[in-house]
């Protein structure tokens, strides 16, 4: 466990990549869910390590990418209100929304505060007891219930100036509506380690019945991902589908029933949209009643007019797997990570952003 | 976003705890870990709260696979 290094051991790795070159006969095309499998996927090199038969894509994994832009623009209006302290994660400030970002209006003298916990925009709302300190719940089951354990702790210490403004999104619906929209072409699904760590393999179960794609729950390390598409091509070529963890030491079956129960204690599913895929029914999550009192659309008129994309921005095809960064005319010209023109780019790690970097192409 | 990162229990105060890696420490929560660490323990880090006790046994037997597919092209069965 000490040492990362063993999950980095270059010798191990190209005997695993001959391994796979060794039972890897069909053509196969395999989808990386989750946003930091695309890096760890550009940073380590792994796609020049494949054959060529053997093709990754980036799907929707990355929060901030999928995040509507109405989402963004709610979030904006927010920030605008007077004695609003806004509290978010990193990667929202710079996210352009239809006509601003959260950077732009912090610039202008809105109260924008970047936070690497909702426990520190809970001591925030403590030390700010006259202003009214709204977090923007952004991010998938592995953050979801660390927003709602904050919700839990704000009612039993009696904090009544903080609100969460939830744009949470849950994975495997998205993995649902992608297959079930027919446009998708592929084999597998390296799926998401951390998400699974709370939410545990049953929620892949009726993928894999019904669309017959394998699902391996695979680890970050450059080991952990060769040996993840290792079991996926085993799959393959065996015509089985099954769930399998590979990233045993993060996941089991079960999940992580505390975090969940934490979790749906606070939130309940709600029908969600994401950019690029649209309404996916029961793929986002609400504030319940119970915990009305935490909710900032429940305390502001948030109502924002439909916004539409900017022009040229492929960001929602890309989020389906469907186009790379490539075909996007304005990639590497008008956009770029300092003046990003859709969210793929903004966030580290969105499909563009890591194309960017890592692509020589 | 869904980052999250192995670090070892250094002092444990109720729902608080210290946790480092290579020189890293940080203050996290402890209300939503699936078991409850003891100091020494590592558990999985992810925006300020443990989501997992890391099984000492699970990382081994990982690190045993690797080897044994490294092993394979040079003693096939
Ligand atoms: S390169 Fe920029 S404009 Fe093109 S799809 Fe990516 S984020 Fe959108």
């Amino acid at each position: 466990m000490k040492h990362l290094s063993e999950y980095r051991d270059g010798a191990l790795a190209s005997k695993i990549v001959a391994r796979i070159k060794a039972i890897s006969k069909k053509p196969v095309r395999l989808m990386e869910v989750c946003g930091t499998h695309t890096v760890s996927i550009f940073r380590y090199g792994i796609r020049e390590l494949l054959p060529s038969h053997l093709v990754l894509i980036s799907g929707p994994g990355c929060p901030v990418c999928v995040t509507a832009m109405r989402d963004i623009d709610k979030a904006i209006k927010v920030a605008r209100i007077p004695d609003v302290i806004v509290t978010t994660f990193g990667d929202l400030m710079r996210v352009p929304g239809s006509e601003s970002s959260l950077q732009k209006e912090k610039g202008l003298g809105a109260d924008v505060r970047m936070v690497y916990s909702t426990m520190d925009a809970l001591e925030i709302a403590r030390q700010n007891p006259e202003k009214k300190v709204v977090f923007l719940g952004i991010g998938f089951e592995t953050t979801a219930p660390t927003i709602a354990a904050a919700v839990v702790a704000a009612e039993a210490e009696g904090i009544k100036n903080f609100w969460v403004l939830s744009s949470h999104k849950l994975l495997p619906p998205a993995m649902d509506a992608l297959l079930s929209g027919g446009e998708l072409d592929i084999s597998g699904f390296i799926c998401p380690g951390h998400v699974t760590t709370i939410i545990g393999t049953a929620p892949y179960e009726p993928v894999v019945a019904q669309y017959h794609t394998p699902c391996v729950i695979v680890g970050f390390e450059p080991l952990d991902i060769l040996q993840g598409i290792y079991m996926l091509v085993t799959q393959i070529e065996a015509g089985q589908s099954r769930v399998e963890i590979q990233y045993r030491r993060a996941v089991v079956p079960e999940g992580n029933p505390n975090a969940l129960k934490t979790l749906y204690h606070v939130f309940e599913p709600c029908d969600a949209t994401w950019r690029g895929l649209g309404v996916i029914p029961n793929s986002g999550l609400a504030l319940r009643k119970a915990y009305r009192a935490f909710d900032a659309d429940a305390l502001f008129d948030l109502e924002v007019p439909d916004a539409p994309e900017p022009p040229g921005c492929q960001c929602g095809d890309i989020l389906r797997g469907v186009k790379t960064p490539m075909e996007c005319k304005l990639f590497r010209k008008a956009c770029t990570p300092e003046n990003p023109i859709g969210p793929c780019m903004v966030s580290v790690e969105g499909t563009c952003a890591a194309y960017y970097k890592y692509s020589r192409l | 976003m869904c980052l999250a990162v192995p670090m070892e229990v250094i002092e444990i105060h109720g729902q608080n705890a210290r946790v480092g890696l290579g020189g890293v420490v940080r203050e996290i929560r402890l209300d939503i870990v699936d078991k409850r660490p003891e100091v020494g323990d590592y558990v999985i880090v992810h925006a300020g709260f443990a989501i997992h006790w890391v099984d000492p046994e699970e990382a081994r037997v990982t690190i045993e696979l690797f080897e044994k597919m490294a092993a394979y092209d040079e003693a096939p069965e």
